[in-house]
């Protein structure tokens, strides 16, 4: 069973397809390239939310689909929840 | 490579394939919805459409205003019209337009005769359509000419993920002989790299280009000092997991499929001319007031993509939803025609959820209902562009 999907090799991010919890160890794939990958958890992600795949500073752009989606606008660790209180718009701002 | 398949339709006058063969009742404008309501509980069966708007209106709003009320008579989902307004002027003028494809139509004015006697005169002939439209058979048509329009709404990241590249498999397997449209303007703020890139020539691009340029001045020019975050992406985008407008718009965009091209850009509610293909059409993102534009466009089956779980319909164009989100096929199975979560947990390819998509626009097609339209979803949103005169 798989908890997160990745959709580039790319991407800074991966999309719980679970409830994932604080610790937990994840099995997940890469719709790029179809191969299987690892991540941990550090927070709660409710499923269709976010994890970081790489530690992110404030002002790096977060990749997901191979683009940029927004920037980082308080710093993530690898595992933690991505949403709108560490990223906003590029676009709109 | 084209989906040959064939469903059992209405071919209309000129040509045009319809799934669905209502007789409506149509107000040019809001004072005239009352009178519509008499006529239609006059002669139950018939579809009665009222709206907002129709009166003082002038320029691109009002050609806007003529585009929709005209384009929703001539959709081939619609079998027979009676078009009523306050005056016969702009009444003749929908009934003029409406009139080209060679269906029943007849126009009636209130002014110098009242709501009461105008009901019962145009009651009269709402009733023969009615009677004669039920003896129209369903006749054997091509899946290809069933013009489909696609646009998600409530979206989340399962939608990027399951139901929009359904969709999208779903384009590229109809539209080398088929018609279709995606819009949704500001929705593909982000992503309008990717979307440039489908057009099919460098008319085309500019085209688009100008739309999409067009609306970032509309939201910049209003948003007043806010980031629209909130409004776009919406409150429920946001519970779902979207964080941003542009990882919206990447989501959104995987509707248009891998390599289907899109042939023209076109005006809200304008009728696609040039032949099969994928047409993009300049839209709100607002769910109602899109699915009426496309409607009045000439859709006739409509694929929606949700993930938190949008619940529209429209009266005219049936509304075919999607979702992958496991909560949602949990929590609101009433509104979902197909549910696609068995992607997200790697238990089905997206070529086999268009394969089962485009079963369930087959039976659409041939007269099963959708969700929404077994709920009487019957939303009917004018677009207005400005304040009227």
């Amino acid at each position: 069973m798989i908890q997160f999907l990745v959709h580039d090799k790319k991407d800074s991010v991966g999309v719980a397809v679970v409830d994932v919890k604080a610790g937990q160890e994840l099995s997940g794939r890469s719709l790029d390239t179809n191969e299987n990958l690892k991540a941990k958890a550090t927070q709660d992600i409710p499923l269709g939310h976010k994890i970081a795949l790489k530690d992110l500073k404030v002002g790096d752009n977060v990749i997901k689909y191979g683009v940029e989606v927004g920037r980082v606008v308080a710093p993530v660790k690898t595992g933690e929840h991505v949403h709108v209180h560490n990223v906003k718009t590029k676009r709109w701002a | 490579m084209a989906i040959n398949r064939k469903v059992m339709a209405y071919r209309r006058a000129n040509g045009k394939v319809g799934v669905r063969n209502h007789v409506i009742i149509l107000p040019v404008d809001d004072i005239s919805n009352a009178c519509v309501e008499k006529v239609a509980a006059m002669v139950p069966g018939t579809l009665p459409l009222p709206h907002a708007y129709g009166r003082l209106q002038f320029g691109e709003d009002l050609d806007l205003h003529f585009r929709t009320m005209i384009g929703t008579g001539r959709n081939p989902n619609v079998a027979a019209v009676i078009v009523i307004g306050i005056e016969p002027g702009w009444t003749q003028k929908i009934v003029d337009g409406i009139k080209e494809t060679g269906k029943p139509v007849q126009g009636f004015a209130i002014e110098r005769r009242g709501d009461l006697q105008t009901a019962c005169d145009a009651a009269r002939v709402a009733q023969k359509f009615l009677q004669d439209a039920s003896e129209i058979q369903r006749t054997q048509c091509d899946f290809k000419d069933l013009y489909i329009t696609v646009k998600c709404g409530e979206s989340d990241t399962t939608t990027g993920l399951s139901s929009c590249p359904t969709v999208g498999n779903v384009i590229d397997k109809h539209c080398d002989a088929g018609f279709a449209s995606f819009g949704e303007t500001s929705e593909l703020t982000g992503g309008e790299h990717i979307v440039k890139a489908k057009a099919a020539n460098k008319e085309v691009e500019a085209k688009f280009t100008a739309m999409f340029d067009d609306y970032q001045k509309l939201v910049f020019d209003q948003k007043a000092g806010t980031d629209l975050s909130e409004s776009q992406p919406t409150k429920g985008n946001i519970i779902g997991g979207l964080t941003t407008i542009e990882e919206k718009a990447l989501g959104n965009i995987e509707k248009l499929g891998k390599r289907t091209k899109f042939i023209d850009a076109l005006k809200p509610a304008e009728e696609p001319k040039k032949g099969p293909g994928l047409y993009f059409m300049d839209t709100s993102s607002a769910a109602a007031e899109a699915v009426t534009l496309w409607m009045a466009s000439g859709g006739v089956i409509h694929l929606f993509p949700t993930g938190q779980g949008n619940v529209i319909g429209n009266p005219v164009e049936p509304v075919i939803k999607l979702t992958g989100n496991p909560i949602t096929v949990k929590t609101m199975s009433e509104h979902i025609d197909q549910d696609v979560s068995a992607i997200l947990r790697g238990e089905m390819t997206i070529d086999e959820a268009g394969d089962q998509l485009i079963e369930i626009i087959t039976r659409t097609a041939n007269g099963r209902l959708t969700c929404a339209e077994a709920l009487g979803h019957k939303e009917y949103v004018m677009t207005k562009l400005y304040r009227s005169a």
